[in-house]
C-alpha cells in the first residue's frame, strides 16, 4: 500500500479534531488547552508539508519551520502567563477562569 | 431735553439702586432714587405749566426702534396736555411715595430692591403716558405690569403675596390679550401704529364693516375700540377683571398708594382718553365703556361697605372711583374723567399713605375690628385721613367750592345726567354709588379713629405717630386733595377747557357733553351732595350713635351680607369656571400627556434596552472555550456558506 497525500491529510484532520476536542471537552487545566493548541498547529504543519511534497514546492516546508518557531514562542508566553495567573489567583482550573463573564 | 430727563431719571435711579444697591448701601440707594424722582417731579411741573397752560405741544423723536416692511416704529415722546397732566400725577405721587417709603420701609432688609422697583415702575409708567405710538404704549403697559408683579410679591416669603402677584399678572394678561389684538387690528386697517397716522386714518373707517369668524357686518371701529377697552378693563380693574386689585393689597402699602390707587390702575382711563379720536367714532363702544364703568362703580362700592381690612376698603373704593372715570369717558366727558383721575390720585394716595401710617402705628395690624379710638394716639394721621375722606366723598358747597373730589365727581355725575341714558339709570346708579362711597369712607374713619379700643391692648398702648419723613408726604397730598379741585376745575372742565386740552382730547362733532354738563338742572348738582350727607349721617348712626346696629343689620340680611362680604362670590365663580378646569387640563397634560405618553415612551424604550441587554449579557459566560467554540462555529458557518453558494472558485 502506498501512502498517498490522502493519508497525510487524514492524519492531520484527526490531529486537528483532537486539538479542538481537547479545548472543548477539557474542564480541568489550562495547560491542556495550551497543549491542544500546539496539537492543532502541528496538524496544520503536517498539511503544509504534505502539500509541499505533493506539489514539489518548498514554500510550504519553509512555512512549517516558521510555524514551529512561532508555536515555541507562543507556548513560552502562554506558560509564563499561566504561572503569573497561578501566583495571583492560586488556581489554573478552567472552571475558575471566568472573569470575562458579563 | 427736559422731558427726556423726566422720563429717564427714574430709570437711572432704578439701575443704580437695582444693580449697585449692595455696593452703595441702603441709605445711598434710597437717597439717590428719591432725589432723582424729586428732580423729575419738579421738572414735570415746569413742563405742565409750559404745555398745559402755555398751550405748547412737543414731539421728540429719540431713536428708531423697529423697521420691518410697513411697520416703522420709533421711540418718541409726545407731550401734550394729557401727557403733561399724567406726568405731573405720576412723578408727584411717585416722589412722595419714595419719600414716604424711606420711613415706612425702615426695618426692611431689602430696601435697595424696593426702591429700584419703585423707580422702575415710574419709568415704565412715564413711558406709557409719553408714548407716541401704540407699541411704545404697550411697552410701558407691560412694564408697569411687571413692576406691579414684582412689588405685590415684594415680600416673596409670604405665600399669599406670591399668589396675589401671580393673580394680578394673569388677570392682566387677559386684558392685554385684547389690547394687543386691538393694536394688531389698527395696524391691519391703517398700516401704522403711530398715533398721528391712526387718528388721521380712523375717520375714513367709521361705519365700515368686516366679516370674521362667522359673524357678518361687524363694525370695524366698534370692534377695535372694544378690544382696546378690554386692555383698559384689565389694567384698571373694571368689572369682571377686577379680582386682582383687592388681592394686590398684599404688597407694601406705599406700593398700593402709588400703583394700585394713583397711577397704574388709571392707565386704562388714560388710554381711553388718549384714543378718544377712535372712541368718538364708535358710539356703541362708548356706551359699553360707560355702562361697564357705572357697573364697576356700583359693584365695588357695595363690596366696600362690608370689608374689614382697612386697605381692602380703600382698594374697593379705588375700583369704584375708576368706574366713575370710565363712566365719564364713556359719556364723552374725557375732560371730567381725566380731572377725576387727577384729583383722585391726590386723595386716594393720601388715604393709602394714611392707612399705611395707621398700619405702621399699629405694628402691621390691618383689621379695622382691632383698631378704634386712635385719634388721640395719632392725631396728625387722623387729620390727614379725614381730609382724604372729605375729598373722596366730595364735600363742598354745591355750585361753589369744595374739596378735590367734590369738583371732579360732581362733574362726572352731571355728565352722566347729560348723557341722557334710559331712565337716567347711569345717573342714579352713580349717585347711589356716591352715597355708598360716603358711607364706607366714614365707616373706615369711625371704626379706626373713633369708637372704643378693640383688639390687642398691648398694641394700642404702643401706637405711635409716624416720623416726619412719612408725615410730610401726607401734608403735601392733603394740600393737593384740598386745593386741586378748586384750582384746576376751570381748566380741566370749566370755561377754559378747550384751550387747556387743545388737541390732546378729541370730541366728535355731535359730542357736546362738556357743554351740556353745565346746563343740567339745579337739583342734579345737589344730588351727590345729598347722597354724601346721607351716607355720612347713616355711617354716624351706625358706628357712633348706635354701635349695635351694624351687627343687627348684618344678621337681619344675612344672605345679602355674606354675598357682599364674599365680594359677590367672584373669586369662587372664577375658581369654578376657569381655575379648576385649567388645573384639571394641566393635570391631564401633566399626568396623561407628559407622564404616561411621553415619559412612558422614553422610559419604555430604555427599559426594553436594559431587559434585552440583560439577556444578552447571559451569553458572556467568561469561559474561554465557549468563545473559542463560537469562533469555530462561525468559521465553519462562513466556510459552508461560501462553498455552498459557490463564492470560492474551485
Amino acid at each position: 500500500m502506498t501512502i498517498t497525500i490522502g493519508h497525510y491529510l487524514t492524519v492531520a484532520a484527526c490531529l486537528f479534531t483532537l486539538g479542538i476536542l481537547g479545548i472543548f471537552l477539557n474542564r480541568k487545566n489550562v495547560i491542556v488547552i495550551l497543549m491542544s493548541v500546539e496539537l492543532m498547529l502541528l496538524a496544520v504543519n503536517i498539511n503544509l508539508v504534505a502539500f509541499s511534497s505533493y506539489l514539489g514546492d518548498l514554500t510550504g516546508q519553509v512555512f512549517a519551520l516558521f510555524i514551529l518557531t512561532v508555536a515555541a514562542a507562543e507556548a513560552a508566553i502562554g506558560l509564563a502567563i499561566i504561572v503569573v495567573y497561578f501566583r495571583n489567583r492560586g488556581s489554573i482550573a478552567v472552571e475558575d477562569i471566568n472573569m470575562m463573564k458579563g | 431735553m427736559i422731558t427726556t430727563a423726566i422720563v429717564f431719571l427714574p430709570l437711572l435711579g432704578a439701575l443704580i439702586a437695582g444693580l449697585f444697591g449692595r455696593l452703595i448701601g441702603d441709605k445711598a440707594s434710597e437717597f439717590i432714587t428719591t432725589a432723582l424722582l424729586l428732580i423729575s417731579a419738579a421738572l414735570s411741573w415746569v413742563v405742565f405749566f409750559d404745555v398745559a397752560l402755555g398751550h405748547h405741544t412737543y414731539k421728540i423723536n429719540l431713536m428708531r426702534w423697529i423697521s420691518s416692511g410697513e411697520l416703522d416704529v420709533s421711540w418718541g415722546l409726545r407731550i401734550d396736555t394729557l401727557t403733561a397732566v399724567m406726568l405731573v400725577v405720576v412723578t408727584t405721587v411717585s416722589s412722595l411715595v419714595h419719600v414716604y417709603s424711606i420711613g415706612y420701609m425702615e426695618e426692611d432688609p431689602h430696601r435697595p430692591r424696593f426702591f429700584a422697583y419703585l423707580s422702575l415702575f415710574t419709568f415704565a409708567m412715564l413711558m406709557l403716558v409719553t408714548a407716541d405710538n401704540l407699541l411704545q404704549m404697550f411697552f410701558g403697559w407691560e412694564g408697569v405690569g411687571l413692576a406691579s408683579y414684582l412689588l405685590i410679591g415684594f415680600w416673596y416669603t409670604k405665600p399669599s403675596a406670591c399668589e396675589a402677584a401671580i393673580k394680578a399678572f394673569v388677570v392682566n394678561r387677559v386684558g392685554d390679550f385684547g389690547f394687543a389684538l386691538g393694536i394688531f387690528g389698527l395696524f391691519a386697517v391703517t398700516g401704522s401704529i403711530g398715533l398721528d397716522k391712526v387718528f388721521a386714518d380712523a375717520p375714513a373707517l367709521a361705519g365700515k364693516t368686516f366679516d370674521a369668524f362667522g359673524f357678518h357686518n361687524l363694525d370695524i371701529m366698534t370692534t377695535l375700540c372694544l378690544l382696546l377697552f378690554m386692555g383698559a378693563m384689565g389694567k384698571s380693574a373694571q368689572f369682571l377683571l377686577h379680582t386682582w386689585l383687592p388681592d394686590a393689597m398684599e404688597g407694601p402699602t406705599p406700593v398700593s398708594a402709588l400703583i394700585h390707587a394713583a397711577t397704574m390702575v388709571t392707565a386704562g382711563v388714560f388710554m381711553v382718553a388718549r384714543l378718544s379720536p377712535l372712541f368718538e367714532l364708535a358710539p356703541n363702544a362708548k356706551l359699553v365703556v360707560m355702562y361697564v364703568g357705572t357697573l364697576t362703580a356700583f359693584f365695588a362700592a357695595t363690596v366696600g361697605l362690608v370689608q374689614n381690612d382697612i386697605k381692602r376698603v380703600i382698594a374697593y373704593s379705588t375700583c369704584s372711583q375708576l368706574g366713575y372715570m370710565f363712566a365719564a369717558c364713556g359719556a364723552g366727558a374725557y375732560g371730567a374723567g381725566i380731572f377725576h383721575l387727577f384729583t383722585h390720585a391726590f386723595f386716594k394716595a393720601l388715604l393709602f399713605l394714611g392707612a399705611g401710617s395707621v398700619i405702621h402705628a399699629m405694628h402691621h395690624e390691618q383689621d379695622m375690628r382691632n383698631m378704634g379710638n386712635l385719634r388721640a394716639k395719632i392725631p396728625l394721621t387722623f387729620a390727614m385721613m379725614t381730609i382724604g375722606t372729605l375729598a373722596l366723598t366730595g364735600v363742598g358747597i354745591p355750585g361753589f367750592v369744595g374739596f378735590a373730589g367734590f369738583h371732579s365727581k360732581d362733574a362726572i355725575i352731571e355728565a352722566a345726567y347729560a348723557a341722557q341714558t334710559p331712565n337716567q339709570i347711569v345717573f342714579w346708579t352713580l349717585v347711589f354709588a356716591a352715597f355708598m362711597t360716603s358711607f364706607y369712607s366714614w365707616r373706615l374713619v369711625f371704626m379706626t379713629f373713633f369708637q372704643t379700643e378693640r383688639g390687642d391692648h398691648h398694641t394700642h398702648e404702643h401706637a405711635h405717630e409716624s416720623p416726619m419723613v412719612m408725615l410730610v408726604p401726607l401734608f403735601v397730598l392733603a394740600a393737593g386733595a384740598t386745593l386741586a379741585g378748586v384750582l384746576f376745575a376751570p381748566y380741566f372742565i370749566g370755561h377754559d377747557y378747550k384751550e387747556f386740552w387743545h388737541e390732546a382730547i378729541f370730541e366728535g362733532e355731535h359730542n357736546h357733553i362738556m357743554h351740556a354738563l353745565h346746563e343740567v338742572p339745579h337739583w342734579v348738582g345737589f344730588a351727590p351732595f345729598v347722597a354724601m350727607l346721607s351716607g355720612l349721617g347713616l355711617a354716624y348712626v351706625y358706628y357712633i350713635a348706635a354701635p349695635g346696629l351694624p351687627a343687627a343689620t348684618a344678621s337681619a340680611f344675612k344672605p345679602l351680607y355674606l354675598f357682599l362680604l364674599n365680594k359677590w362670590y367672584f373669586d369662587e365663580l372664577y375658581d369654578f369656571i376657569f381655575v379648576r378646569p385649567a388645573f384639571a387640563l394641566g393635570r391631564l397634560f401633566w399626568k396623561g400627556g407628559d407622564g404616561a405618553i411621553i415619559d412612558g415612551t422614553i422610559d419604555g424604550t430604555a427599559a426594553a434596552v436594559i431587559a434585552g441587554s440583560g439577556r444578552a449579557v447571559k451569553l458572556q459566560t467568561g469561559f474561554v472555550y465557549h468563545y473559542a467554540f463560537a469562533m469555530l462555529i462561525g468559521v465553519a458557518a462562513i466556510l459552508s456558506y461560501m462553498i455552498v453558494a459557490g463564492k470560492v472558485a474551485p
